[in-house]
């Protein structure tokens, strides 16, 4: 049996840093003091705040009045959409992309609901949104354009920067989740002509519940959260300083470190994607093959179910995700493996593994040896072989 | 999410493979949804002497279809048709409600192995067993017919606006 779990689920989340951890805890015990306060504990509060919002504003060669930090990706894509539909309601008409994560979606069919038109831009089979169709489906009535810097399912990296020159050249907003690729791939928001960024900090060994939304001088928001004016009013809640300097002190170690670990991660990547294709017969890769996150493998195995080999992978000590929505109510296979054209019974059975931080070529070389039996045994349960 | 009696059930399930010369044959289910059961029975003195499954699905349809062929081997047709979803799902400690499903399917594929037999030997069938074959079949169409919405929806969505 396993002796050591193996954690390849990166892309769920990350575990915190411990370097993270240390530059936190002062956050939680002495400088406990409240960012809005006016005595010493206020003020020391509010500096460490305003130094983590100069750190990660750096990291994306953004000002730093241009972040906003929110408790979550989702917190930041919703106010994303919705705020900029509330303080712009001359243009009714959004254009996002079909392999968007359901926080972007559902979020955009929400504003469809309210009288919004809304383009679903098609995807080619690795799931990338091709320029030309983003540049049709802008009208005069295109408010915003929001498609993600990387999927989270199948690692594809979208051309954001060519998409945000058209939204440029056609005077449309653009809007990009990098939740997936904030840490790992280089960004500047001035160079790819984003105006909207969302990023979030338990993605990249930061902690959960600190996130945040960059949003370009000059650019009209409205907030959906309205209280006591936090965030220049576009954020009202007391602000997670321990979080947020956990958030700046990992963007800090992901801009130091991430040339080098991608380097290490793709090399990984592919000794597992090169392996799994050669020891399993009827195996497929989702996503592109190239232009992926270095840490993202997707799979998918003809004849048997995800969730199924999810188990029996836990069952091996391997954690790892699946594609397919199979504890969601039926006929919801992902919409993102649907949307590259995949059958969907095929599309049932993917599996995504995603590495990080802690992963070893040991541990790629336990999934290769665990993988292929795991697949043989529902293989020999199935029907289909 | 799951119970022990369910996660052992999944990692180690009894009778799956397919029977030789099966007196019954009963196929559920459907790729589409994530789940098809293929159920195989030998009857010997009106008693399931042997069965076997095949299951394309998830770790609940797994399991589910290994605790019906435990709770039906060696047992009575008669016996066999009685076995309801909440025999399983007791049997299995509980499943989790977007879960149930999985158990009807393998009542489902019971039904349909034991009518298929019943057939072959031009036996009587039932007025409860016929209703439930027809309406198997009928739900078999109703999602045939639901997933065609469902492309057409897709192709909306990859047709740009």
């Amino acid at each position: 049996m396993a002796n050591k779990k193996i954690y390849l689920d990166y892309a769920a989340t990350t575990p915190v840093d411990p370097r993270v951890v240390k530059a936190m805890e002062p956050y939680f015990t002495e400088k406990f003091g409240n960012t809005a306060s006016l005595h010493s504990f206020g003020v020391e509060a509010k500096e460490v705040l305003e130094k983590s919002r100069k750190v990660i504003a750096d990291t994306i060669k953004a000002k730093a009045s241009e972040i906003i930090f929110t408790g979550s990706a989702t917190e930041s894509n919703n106010l994303a959409l919705k705020g900029v539909a509330f303080a712009n309601p001359d243009k009714k008409h959004i254009i996002v992309s079909s392999v968007e994560h359901d926080c972007i979606l559902t979020s955009a069919s929400w504003l469809e609901s309210r009288g919004y038109k809304l383009t679903l831009l098609k995807v080619d089979e690795y799931g990338m949104v091709k320029q030309k169709d983003v540049e049709q489906a802008i009208t005069k009535d295109t408010l915003l354009v929001s498609v993600m810097h990387a999927n989270n399912e199948i690692g594809t990296i979208q051309p954001i920067t060519e998409i945000g020159k058209i939204c440029k050249e056609k005077n449309v907003l653009f809007h990009t989740d990098a939740a997936q690729s904030f840490g790992k791939l280089p960004i500047d928001v001035n160079r790819m002509n984003i105006d909207l960024l969302t990023a979030s900090a338990h993605k990249m060994y930061g902690p959960k519940g600190a996130a945040m939304l960059y949003v370009r001088t000059g650019v009209k928001i409205k907030p959906i959260l309205h209280g006591g004016g936090h965030e220049n009013g576009l954020r009202s809640s007391t602000v997670n300083v321990p979080a947020i300097v956990g958030f700046a002190k990992a963007a800090e170690i992901c801009a130091a470190e991430y040339k080098k670990e991608n380097e290490r991660l793709i090399k990984l990547r592919d000794k597992l994607i090169k392996g799994a294709l050669n020891k399993i017969p009827d195996v497929k890769l989702n996503g592109h093959p190239k232009l992926r996150l270095p840490n993202n493998i997707n799979l998918r195995f003809k004849y048997i179910e995800g969730e199924a080999i999810i188990i029996l992978l836990d069952a091996e000590g391997i954690a790892a995700s699946t594609g397919s929505a199979c504890s969601s109510p039926k006929l919801q296979a992902s919409h993102v493996l649907l949307a590259c054209g995949i059958p969907v019974g095929e599309a049932h059975g993917s599996l995504r593994i995603s590495l990080g931080r802690w992963t070893t070529e040991k541990d790629v070389e336990v999934v290769l040896d665990k993988l292929p039996k795991v697949v043989k045994k529902l293989r020999e349960i199935s029907p289909f072989k | 999410m799951y119970t022990k009696k369910t996660l052992s059930n999944f990692t180690n399930p009894k009778n799956y493979g397919k029977l030789k010369n099966p007196d019954g044959v009963g196929k559920v289910g459907n790729v589409v949804c994530g789940d098809v059961m293929w159920l195989y029975i030998k009857v010997e003195d009106s008693k399931i002497s042997d069965i076997g499954f095949e299951t394309f699905g998830c770790v609940a349809a797994i399991a589910t279809s290994s605790q019906i062929t435990e709770l039906a081997k060696g047992k009575t047709l008669k016996y066999a048709m009685d076995i309801k979803k909440d025999d399983i799902v007791k049997s299995l400690g509980g499943l989790p409600p977007v879960k149930i499903h999985c158990s009807i399917l393998a009542v489902d594929a019971l039904a349909e192995a034991i009518y298929d037999y019943l057939k072959k030997q031009k036996q009587p069938i039932s007025a409860d067993l016929e209703k439930k074959h027809e309406r198997i079949k009928q739900e078999k169409e109703i999602i045939e017919c639901k997933y065609k919405d469902w492309t057409d929806n897709q192709t909306r969505v990859t047709s740009n606006q």
